[in-house]
């Protein structure tokens, strides 16, 4: 049990990088990538509302909306299927977590609030928060796999923004062709990581 | 507003492209573009969902409060994604099986939501469909574009048509295979850049 958890910990992180190997988020992540330190602040703040929002809606998904799920309300009910209605729940969900969040680190936690700053509302259109709940619910995980994906791939996605934010305060001492300078080179860059995150596709879990 | 209609609809493509110079909508760009029957369907999607949601936001501009508009726009844009996702379903099963989340994430794609927020919001619906319209064939043409060279490279075939004949098959041509992963993606626009930056040289970025 704890085996399967751990495995499922390591393939979120390298073998399934949200960022590297599913694209996922990629705007902010090319967009903050400039300094370590505000990278470091939004790769907190991913791993820390994918925590939270991923048992939410599979909670949602297995509960309310999956083929069958509303029998518990009333037996009439055993045969609606609300799964269409997925993407608005989790949406929704995503929206109204930030909020709750952002409300709670600002009462009990000001010092991390105030490190996370802008990138807490943000997060709420990140794609890698929306895309790992469809993959939660694609590949039906439950609540503690649900749980351990959501960490997993929050810091899979920090990983990746920190690395690429320190390659790029690197960068600043080379010589770019004028055309590739700012945005064409971090393509590449992002390139040349994912080239070498695909070496963790042949661990075999 | 000096912009006429036209440049409205034609700046997207080179001038403001939403993927070289905005930078929104990346992750879906880069992850569809295997094949150029997967892209052309995700590019139809976006333009159609593009188009409603500027029309609808631009409609409803004037009754959203602004501390609430974010959730309203994001409800608009994820029904209108529910309709998209439900047509793919029953019209191209197979297509929308090979897209998988990437459908769904049509509603985080940044290019909606930013011209939502930058451009619907100010403008009336008339030039906020202009606007749909042009940045989403900015972001097909970029798609179509990195789809083109990814396929015929890759697999020597378009719309999988052979195209070049492959070694396996008796022919000649020999895949490259690094075409079909996911990094060739980001080089190919990242070369894009290049070449666009070049030729629009008031785009380079200055560091």
């Amino acid at each position: 049990m704890l085996q399967e958890y751990f495995n499922l910990a390591i393939k979120a992180i390298f073998v399934e990088n949200l960022a590297l190997a599913f694209f996922l988020g990629m705007c902010s992540f090319l967009a903050v990538s400039k300094k370590v330190e505000t990278a470091m602040g939004l790769g907190m703040a991913v791993i820390f509302v994918q925590a939270v929002t991923l048992p939410v809606n599979n909670l949602i998904y297995q509960h309310l909306l999956k083929d069958g799920a509303l029998a518990w309300v009333h037996p009439s009910l055993a045969n609606t299927d609300l799964t269409f209605l997925g993407f608005l729940c989790y949406i929704g969900t995503i929206a109204a977590m930030v909020q709750l969040v952002e409300m709670f680190l600002d009462k009990y936690a000001p010092g991390l609030y105030n490190a996370l700053g802008v990138f807490l509302p943000l997060i709420a259109v990140n794609c890698a928060i929306l895309g790992g709940s469809l993959f939660m619910v694609e590949r039906d995980y439950n609540l503690g796999e649900s749980v351990v994906f959501g960490v997993g791939s929050g810091i899979g996605w920090a990983l990746a923004v920190i690395a690429l934010a320190s390659i790029r305060e690197r960068l600043r001492y080379s010589n770019v062709p004028v055309g590739l300078r700012g945005l064409g080179i971090t393509f590449m860059i992002t390139g040349l990581m994912a080239i070498g995150f695909m070496a963790f596709g042949g661990i075999q879990l | 507003m000096a912009k006429t209609n036209r440049d409205v609809l034609i700046d997207p493509l080179f001038n403001n492209n939403p993927i070289a110079l905005q930078v929104l909508g990346i992750c879906s760009a880069l992850a569809v573009t295997t094949k150029m029957e997967t892209s052309l369907v995700m590019s139809a999607a976006l333009i159609g969902v593009l188009t409603f949601s500027n029309l609808f936001v631009s409609l409803l501009r004037s009754g959203i409060p602004s501390n609430i508009r974010i959730i309203v726009q994001l409800t608009i844009i994820a029904s209108l994604v529910i309709v998209a996702d439900q047509i793919l379903k029953a019209f191209v099963y197979d297509i929308s099986k090979q897209l998988s989340v990437f459908v769904g994430l049509i509603i985080t794609n940044c290019i909606v939501m930013g011209r939502a927020e930058a451009f619907a919001m100010q403008n009336g619906p008339m030039k906020s469909v202009l606007d749909g319209i042009g940045n989403g064939l900015g972001y097909s043409l970029i798609l179509m574009g990195t789809a083109l060279l990814r396929e015929l490279f890759g697999s020597g075939t378009l719309f999988g048509k052979t195209m070049f004949p492959l070694v396996a098959d008796g022919g000649w041509y020999l895949p490259n295979g690094l075409m079909l992963y996911s990094p060739a993606a980001f080089f190919i626009i990242g070369l894009f850049i290049w070449a666009l930056r070049t030729w629009k040289t008031d785009q380079v970025e200055e560091e």
